[in-house]
């Protein structure tokens, strides 16, 4: 590894001792979480299949863990696992047939949105255990209680840095396997992938598990760390169109690029708020939402897609 | 009436027309024969605004053709019947017919023409409610060649009518091929079927890979002995 | 029977003619220019509040505010087109939609900007009709009526003139369109502002039953994907008879359930759907 990196690894441990406030570190652990969440979506994203309804794995990882914990008295460490396997037993009943029947494009988009209203207006529906759309919050206990996954500011730092760095690692190896190679064919050309012998479902199914298991376990941090859940913040259509456009206006085809957007969306959006205020309410998001338009139509490889072009122009 | 000089035409990397010259006079009947993807219904896209040229010039009536956006050069007189016939298989006859007279100049004359249409092809008359997709191949075929002539053209583009039909149809389309030469139609018309269309065209161009490589009369081509070899299997 | 199932079952009739009016909207546009716009019923939203700044704010009457919503959201669908699709209509058609979504996002924080995220009345107090023992309300049946009246006039525009004949072929073959001498970016432009239109024609009867704000578009947007597909998408006939099967699993599924879970069924059984009939109900296969 080179110097360069060891320093940059290094730096990334030091923001919880540096002078900063509790907001700034708190913004810090969002952009980390969230932008686990958006790595995730890309892990499948990038290879066209274009998911609107990951707002359902979020919603499923953070609602089984903190449910199994109010009710139950289970521990998240144990409930977290359960949601993830819940996520990916729905990612599966949904990909299964979309891979085998070739559901793409639009109608794989649909069929995930619906997914992800499905599981929110579940939620709203149940609201006796739920909360509804009021929402819920976690039985709190004193602070840092390991078994109840609840931190301080401070610990949440390491769990949310160590969270992204993992969720990297997997881009990265998806990445480098052989997956790749299959998963460029098969979104290029289905068939001709099929001819030259690789299994399209299986691979399909594969990075679809990885990125909804994943999905699934930042719902579940995310909503450990807000103590807070809300079905039209944590599943539906809503948010499943945020994760999408924050990992696209990023870039979803280069390794930081969702984190970019991570970023780029949480920042630029504290920014207006603070900017503005409350005195304008939906100022911030009225621009954000036009930068997401301006972002498709002449940036759809994201920020970080041209600016990886621009280096590998200058190269050659 | 129509001269081509110089065209050059592809899709993506790939030239699949060079240098091409041809002309077409008024009232005359001209055929483009040639191998399967030698360039035939390139050549013809290329000429009705289906393909923007690379190189070189389509001149109709005085005008170059290059200056008309595509959607108005039907209105110019240019009328393409496309390979495969292309009819809307979701619309009846009759709309399909209407869809010939959408450009401006010709929705005047929608009722007259319709009747016209119909007296030369009364098959038409008789399936003018049927959904066009659900009719035989041959009668798609009249339909689409009706669709062409709702614009009243000038030149008449065919790309391979028989292309597809059983032999006794492919007489019958050759038949209302010459049935509209006969109205006075200048036709250019590409074809497989070579010796039919020498019976029919007042002249005739070979194509092969992407260049013409003899031109010459109907009579003179059907006694050149490479032409007979080649498609007249004699 | 009970009588309150009987409402329910009329009051998903109803429902069904606006949802109807909906899909075709979104159909059209699916057909023609083959982008499905995420932010159509957003489109609706902007409607409502037109009608409700035009009358409740300014006391212009309704039967002059209504169809000034029309030509205004008529006239959003063509900016939708010129601005956002037709720069990308090379582009991947996941692309497109995703442009929508982010006009989606843009439009409901503009709304909210405008109006705040109150829930907005205009205040209009129509009456209730009693059929019997049947107590239906005026605004909705008027709604349903002026519904089925637009998508007459529709399949009137469509069946008769040259315009709409092209807007029904171009989705049939789009290639061949310029040898008919049809200019298909204006054929686009067509269908937008007539997408917009029936978007704003439904605006104007949603408003007179429900409260506008600037999420509204959540609650009857993704049925209305849903019934475009389920009825195959761009085929007209299919959407429609899609929205009443919908409507009813909504209205009836909410009267033995909860609202919620009736959509829940509703979505469920779209996405089993497009795994056992992908075309849609009526859909032709490709
Ligand atoms: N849409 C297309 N894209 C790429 N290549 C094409 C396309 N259409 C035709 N070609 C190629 O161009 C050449 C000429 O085709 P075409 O004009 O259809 O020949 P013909 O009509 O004489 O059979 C062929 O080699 C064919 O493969
Ligand atoms: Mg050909």
């Amino acid at each position: 590894m080179k110097p360069g990196w060891i320093l940059l690894g290094l730096a990334l441990l030091l923001p919880p001792f540096l002078p900063i406030s509790d907001y700034t570190l708190h913004i810090i652990i969002l952009v980390l979480l969230w932008a686990f969440v958006y790595t995730s979506w890309t892990v499948m994203g990038r290879f066209g299949l274009v998911s609107l309804g990951h707002g359902a794995f979020l919603g499923l990882g953070t609602y089984t863990t903190a449910l199994l914990w109010n009710h139950y008295g289970l521990s998240p460490w144990l409930g977290l696992p359960l949601g993830v396997i819940v996520a990916v037993a729905v990612a599966l009943v949904i990909g299964y047939p979309c891979s085998r029947l070739k559901v793409v494009g639009h109608y794989f988009a649909l069929v995930t949105l619906a997914l992800t209203e499905v599981v929110r207006l579940s939620i709203v529906a149940w609201r006796d255990v739920t909360g509804g759309s009021l929402g819920m919050t976690p039985n709190t206990v004193p602070p840092n209680s390991f078994e109840a996954m609840q931190f301080t500011r401070f610990t949440w730092y390491w769990v949310a840095l160590a969270a992204w760095a993992i969720g990297l690692y997997v881009w990265h190896r998806v990445d480098r396997s052989m997956t790749r190679a299959a998963m460029d064919a098969i979104s290029d050309d289905e068939t001709a992938a099929a001819a030259v012998g690789i299994d399209v479902t299986r691979q399909k199914l594969a990075v679809t598990t990885i990125s909804a298991a994943m999905t699934a376990v930042g719902g579940a941090l995310i909503g450990q760390y807000q103590m807070y859940l809300n079905p039209e913040t944590m599943a539906g259509v809503g948010v499943s169109l945020q994760i999408v456009f924050a990992a696209i206006s990023g870039g979803m085809y280069v390794i930081l690029g969702p984190t970019v957007g991570a970023v780029l969306t949480i920042v630029l959006q504290e920014f207006l708020r603070i900017l503005f205020g409350t005195r304008f309410i939906g100022a911030a998001a009225t621009i954000y939402g036009i930068m997401l338009i301006l972002f498709i139509i002449f940036m759809p490889t994201g920020i970080c897609g041209v600016i990886v072009d621009k280096l590998r122009k200058r190269r050659a | 009436m129509l001269e081509v000089a110089g065209l050059e035409a592809g899709y993506g990397g790939f030239r699949a027309l060079h240098d091409i010259a041809l002309t077409v006079e008024a009232g005359e009947a001209v055929a483009v024969v040639g191998p399967n993807g030698a360039g035939k219904t390139t050549l013809m896209r290329a000429i009705s605004g289906l393909l923007a040229p690379r190189a070189g010039r389509v001149v109709f009536e005085g005008t170059d053709l290059a200056a008309v956006p595509p959607h108005r050069i039907v209105e110019r007189g240019i009328a393409h019947v496309p390979e495969n016939r292309r009819l809307f298989p979701r619309l009846t006859v009759e709309e399909n017919l209407k869809m010939g007279a959408f450009s401006p100049a010709a929705r005047p004359h929608f009722a007259e023409r319709l009747e016209w249409v119909y007296s030369l092809f009364p098959r038409m008359r008789e399936r003018r409610a049927q959904v066009a997709g659900t009719m035989s191949g041959g009668e798609q075929q009249m339909c689409a060649i009706g669709r062409a002539l709702m614009s009243k053209p000038k030149l008449l583009l065919m790309d391979e009518p028989s292309a597809g039909l059983a032999p006794v149809i492919v007489d019958q389309v050759f038949d209302l091929v010459r049935r509209i030469r006969q109205e006075g139609f200048t036709v250019l018309i590409v074809e497989q079927n070579v010796r039919q269309v020498l019976e029919l065209v007042d002249r005739a161009y070979v194509l092969e890979v992407g260049t013409i490589r003899k031109s010459g009369t109907a009579a003179a081509l059907k006694s050149d002995p490479a032409i007979r070899e080649a498609y007249l299997g004699i | 029977m009970d009588i309150f199932l009987v409402e329910a079952i009329v009051n998903g009739i109803l429902l069904g003619g606006i949802l109807a009016l909906l899909a075709l909207g979104l159909n059209l546009i699916f057909g023609v220019i083959d982008v499905v716009w995420i932010a159509y019923a957003e489109l609706v939203m902007c409607g409502m509040y037109a009608i409700y700044w035009l009358y409740a704010v300014h006391g212009v009457p309704l039967p002059i505010a209504a169809p000034i919503a029309i030509v205004f959201v008529a006239i959003l669908g063509v900016l939708v087109h010129k601005l956002i699709i037709s720069p990308i209509l090379g582009s991947a058609p996941i692309n497109q939609l995703l442009a929508t979504g982010g006009l989606l996002f843009f439009l409901q924080s503009f709304a909210t900007l405008l109006f705040g995220a109150d829930f907005r009345n205009i205040g209009l107090r129509l009456p209730i009709v009693e059929v019997g023992e049947l107590f239906v309300s005026f605004a909705r049946l008027l709604a349903f009526g002026v519904a089925l009246l637009g998508m007459l006039g529709l399949w009137l525009f469509l069946k008769r003139t040259y315009v709409g004949t092209a807007i029904r072929a171009i989705a049939q073959d789009r290639e061949i369109m310029v040898l008919m001498g049809v200019d298909p970016s204006r054929v686009y432009l067509i269908t937008s502002a007539l997408g917009g239109g029936l978007a704003g024609l439904a605006s104007a009867l949603l408003v007179l039953q429900y409260d506008v704000h600037p999420f509204i578009g959540l609650s009857f947007g993704p049925i209305t994907f849903m019934i475009c597909v389920l009825g195959g998408l761009g085929s007209m006939v299919g959407g429609f008879i899609a929205a009443f099967i919908m409507s009813q699993i909504i209205s009836v599924g909410g009267f033995y359930t909860s609202i919620e879970l009736s959509y829940v069924l509703a979505f469920l059984l779209f996405i089993v759907m497009i795994f056992v009939r992908p075309q849609g109900l009526f859909g032709v296969k490709s």
